[in-house]
């Protein structure tokens, strides 16, 4: 942390701040400028079609797209840029591998290491990036499997496991590397129906915990009951925000209106 | 038609006795006839060559004889050389393949373009005679050495075969590592790796379970391609047959002799491999893929 990204952090409030984010695959707009705002400890939800540029607007927070236009802060950084003077350098691979400590991601394949046990798959972040001492990094998976449930499955392989437990853990080797910011790409919705409640109950006990978390998901009754904010997405665009109530209950728009009476029926 | 659904009747209908039903096991009479038919042609083959005109006495005689012993082990050495080296020009050639580096990806193309595009005897013979292009090599000033004095028939060799073998070795492992789900790049991404940190501890291993069968198979063809370096004279264990049937005429007998120790050398890496195999299925649920 040098001074200026220091002095830039205490001026803003927000962990993600994007202004006028434009992002394109060829011909195909994807996101058409996004501006939003997510202060610390909120838990927003983000909700639209597919195709509406949800999953690619967390992608790119996290870096794993590189955004075409606009600017993106993360926890008071340029994402993808370091700021000297009035100069943004890009930064090196190992640079924006540092940034991404910022945010925890669960997807929504799960993507645990199939290779390691879950015990394996918590630790390896702690012990392999932020080189801390494995019996510590062990001490502390153990308790962050026991939080999501799955304490007794630490010497388990991922295939061993159900889809709910899977991402389960997912959410505990996120969580092992302490991050500002959770973002969350549809996490239930490659889960079977009876496995879904386990994996919210999980997100629900930690928005409690005051993690700020970014949640794409078409699980409606999760975003009424949990969010602080709603965003509703289409074709790119941020079209409605507000808080559970005014999105779900009194949509404005009426491509919200369409989309909310689709999910419903 | 009254004794047939009779019939049906009884052998479908659920019945107090279902219970006491004898399983009879699915009989499979084409494999034993086949299992017949080989055995009696693997005998008569076998019978062929016991009764040919081939002197078995000499056969068992050279089987351990010195020179054998000591070619046996060359070729073992150079194998073990050649594809270690082979493997690690092979891994660092594919992740450059694969970079996002313009340079180091045409290095990469480049390289095996050339070697896989010339024979390897001729990379042997240029390697052997490396001298004829550059008569010295080392740094001005610090040290120089001729290079006749250092390309020996056993560096030659080496570099001849592993650099060539690492030209074939970096499309398997390319093939591996393109055969590893995107989503493990990102998840160790997102758990803060570089992208070298996440190639070494997530996606090589996963890669390997598909890497490891078609390295193995190129492991065994190294065994048998060291036969080559006999043409810039290293002293494999068919350059030392050669000599030994150049001196007594026993062409057949001492390539017998040869034939039986490159089998045995084959038999022992291919059950290291299924060992090797077993290892990298960790977490995979199925190890075998039997189908």
């Amino acid at each position: 942390m040098n001074l200026v990204t220091q002095k830039e952090t205490t001026n803003m409030s927000s962990i993600v701040r994007a202004v006028d984010v434009r992002k394109s695959y060829g011909d195909f707009k994807a996101l058409q400028g996004i501006t939003l705002d997510v202060p610390k400890g909120e838990v927003l939800c983000v909700v639209g079609p597919s195709g509406s540029g949800k999953s690619t607007f967390l992608r790119c927070i996290n870096q794993l797209e590189e955004i075409n236009d606009g600017a993106l802060w993360v926890n008071g950084e340029r994402v993808g840029y370091r700021r000297v003077g009035n100069k943004l350098y890009a930064l090196s691979e190992k640079q924006a591998a540092r940034q991404r400590l910022a945010t925890g991601m669960v997807f929504q394949r799960f993507n645990l290491f199939p290779h390691k046990t879950v015990l394996e798959n918590v630790i390896e972040g702690p012990v392999q990036v932020l080189k801390r001492r494995r019996s510590e990094a062990v001490e502390e998976a153990r308790t962050l499997l026991e939080r999501v449930g799955l304490g007794h499955k630490c010497d388990a392989f991922p295939v061993e496991l159900s889809g709910g437990q899977q991402q389960r853990v997912a959410i505990a080797r996120a969580l092992a590397m302490h991050p500002q910011l959770m973002l969350f790409d549809e996490p239930t919705s490659a889960l079977d129906p009876e496995l879904v409640g386990e994996v919210l109950a999980v997100m629900r006990d930690l928005a409690k915990t005051g993690m700020t978390m970014i949640v794409v998901t078409h699980e409606l009754g999760f975003a009424r009951e949990v969010a602080n904010r709603i965003v509703f997405m289409d074709q790119g665009q941020v079209v409605e925000s507000g808080t559970p109530e005014q999105v779900l209950s009194n949509p404005q728009h009426r491509r919200t209106q369409d989309f909310i009476s689709a999910v419903l029926s | 038609m009254l004794s047939v659904s009779k019939d049906m009747a009884s052998g479908d209908a659920i019945d107090a006795d279902s219970t006491q039903l004898e399983y009879v096991r699915r009989r499979h009479w084409g494999r034993y006839i086949a299992s017949a038919v080989i055995l009696a042609i693997v005998v008569y083959i076998g019978l062929a060559f016991a009764h040919g005109q081939i002197e078995w006495t000499y056969v068992a005689r050279f089987l351990t004889a010195k020179s054998i012993l000591t070619g046996l082990v060359n070729t073992i050495v150079m194998t073990v050389l050649a594809m270690a080296l082979g493997i690690a020009l092979g891994v660092i050639t594919a992740i450059m393949r694969l970079s996002t580096n313009p340079v180091l990806q045409t290095v990469a193309q480049a390289y095996v373009w050339l070697f896989r595009g010339t024979p390897v005897i001729l990379q042997l013979l240029l390697w052997f005679n490396l001298a004829l292009v550059f008569p010295s090599i080392g740094a001005p000033g610090l040290f120089e050495f001729r290079t006749v004095d250092i390309m020996t028939p056993f560096l030659a060799a080496l570099l001849g075969l592993g650099i060539n073998q690492g030209a074939y070795t970096s499309e398997v492992v390319r093939a591996g590592l393109l055969s590893v789900d995107t989503g493990q790049y990102e998840a160790a991404k997102s758990i803060g790796m570089p992208r070298l940190q996440a190639l070494r501890r997530v996606i090589l291993p996963q890669a390997m379970r598909v890497i490891v069968p078609p390295i193995g198979n190129e492991l065994v063809g190294m065994v048998k391609l060291t036969s080559l370096a006999s043409v810039i004279q290293y002293a494999e264990m068919l350059h030392n047959a050669e000599n030994i049937y150049y001196a007594n005429a026993r062409v057949i007998e001492l390539l017998m002799v040869a034939g039986i120790w490159y089998l045995v050398v084959v038999t022992v890496l291919s059950f290291m491999q299924s060992r090797v195999e077993r290892f990298y299925a960790r977490g995979a649920g199925r190890a075998s893929g039997r189908q």
